[in-house]
């Protein structure tokens, strides 16, 4: 089986039932999709798949075949973050950092999808996103001032 | 023991993988069966993985609506009520875009009954395709939860006819619980008919609270009768005391915003 991860082709040795996640991190060492709950629960693992969010520890390699997989590695890196990544800088709305991949990576894809959303749609999109931290507060800031940011 | 894993291209196929279903565990959207399975509760010998089965579609036509079994959750939310207001209170939108139709009709309870879809598709009168032991098979869905068989299911389907609909939730605290109570209320020309999730196992028709309608019964009394038609239990969520108290409630919302 086949994955495009971050732009790079892959061809994998995972069976066909191995998480999405665990091909990341095991097979590639792509670790920014955390592994938290595993059972769907926290949105740590989240990453995009051709554009759409999925959790990855839900999502069987075998289903996924050939697809394009977008992690924060793919995003932005510490020389150019994307604008996402440089608002949640700015306004600290990161604390420890374990749910933030899947945060950003989750926002990134609101916006492509939304570019202006209301608190609303943020906080929908986010929902299912856990964070121990921060409260959210700071989180939902930073989705809206990388909304506005992109204006 | 690694698994032999199946991933059949069109429904045909599906169906033929499926055969009697002995021994096949089957993987749509896989929001159920992964964590059981990279959680070791689950060792299945043989997988057949739907993500490729072209079983994903919605058709209109020839006046009835048919969804295929692995079709997304999240293409129910914009659509038909009271499907999408049940849809849209599955998960968050991420769950929504893997979890399947067919994995939320066969959701066994669990710890909690999940399977949010099954009485908004009662109360729209839907009907089960099914293929497994004895070959193909349309059942109304009720019959299809009460034979409690392990079958594939291929698509569900309801008339596409004027309706009014409504639905009434309790209060989910977080994306990620299970539905604590809900009811879908469905009138199509002069028939209303009404089922609960959180009620039982499954989601439950009401025939108790349909007939009161049918009497003639202000919305509040038919409402009180849901009592004999349900029989929740104690979970993690909420308890069975709780669900009785709370339900007529939510049933007469329901049908109060029944237009007619």
């Amino acid at each position: 089986m086949k994955l495009n991860v971050n732009g790079v082709e892959h061809a994998l040795e995972s069976g066909a039932l191995t998480p999405l996640l665990h091909v990341l991190r095991e097979e590639l060492g792509v670790t920014s999709p955390k592994a938290g709950c595993q059972s769907g629960g926290c949105g740590a693992c989240t990453v995009l798949v051709d554009g759409e969010p999925r959790r990855s520890c839900l999502t069987p390699l075998g289903a996924v075949d050939g697809a394009e997989v977008t992690t924060i590695e793919g995003i932005g890196d510490a020389h150019d973050l994307h604008p996402v990544q440089e608002a949640f800088h700015t306004l600290h709305a990161a604390q420890c950092g374990f749910c933030t991949p899947g945060m950003i990576v989750a926002t990134v894809a609101l916006l492509k999808r939304l570019p202006q959303p209301g608190r609303r749609e943020i906080e929908r999109a986010l929902s299912g996103h856990i964070c121990r931290c921060t409260g959210y507060v700071k989180i939902v800031e930073a989705v809206e001032a990388a909304a506005g940011g992109s204006r | 023991m690694a698994s032999e894993v199946l991933l059949p291209t069109s429904p045909a196929e599906a169906a033929s993988a499926f055969g009697d279903g002995s021994g096949v565990t089957v993987v749509a959207g896989g929001t159920i069966a992964l964590p059981d399975i990279t959680h070791g509760r689950m060792h299945p010998a043989r997988v057949l993985m739907l993500a490729r089965s072209g079983l994903d579609r919605i058709e209109r036509s020839g006046g009835a609506v048919t969804i295929g079994a692995a079709t997304p959750v999240a293409a129910l939310v914009d659509g038909d009520e009271p499907l999408a207001s049940a849809a849209a209170h599955v998960g968050d939108d991420e769950i929504r875009g893997q979890a399947t139709v067919g994995g939320n009709l066969c959701a066994s309870a669990g710890e909690t009954p999940r399977g949010d879809l099954q009485a908004p598709l009662i109360a729209l009168g839907a009907r089960v395709r099914s293929a497994g032991a004895g070959g193909e098979r349309v059942e109304s869905l009720e019959d299809f939860l009460a034979a409690d068989s392990s079958r594939l299911v291929l698509d569900v389907t309801y008339d596409d006819t004027p309706r009014s609909a409504g639905y009434a939730a309790a209060w989910r605290p977080h994306a990620h619980h299970y539905t604590i109570l809900a009811v879908a209320a469905v009138r199509e020309g002069g028939e209303t008919r009404v089922a609960v999730t959180g009620g039982g196992p499954t989601g439950r028709r009401c025939p108790s609270v349909e007939a009161a309608l049918a009497g003639g019964a202000s919305t509040r009394d038919a409402a009180a009768t849901v009592l004999d038609d349900v029989d929740p239990a104690d979970d993690a969520l909420a308890s069975a005391w709780y669900r009785r108290r709370v339900l007529p409630g939510l049933v007469q919302k329901a049908l109060d915003s029944l237009a007619g």
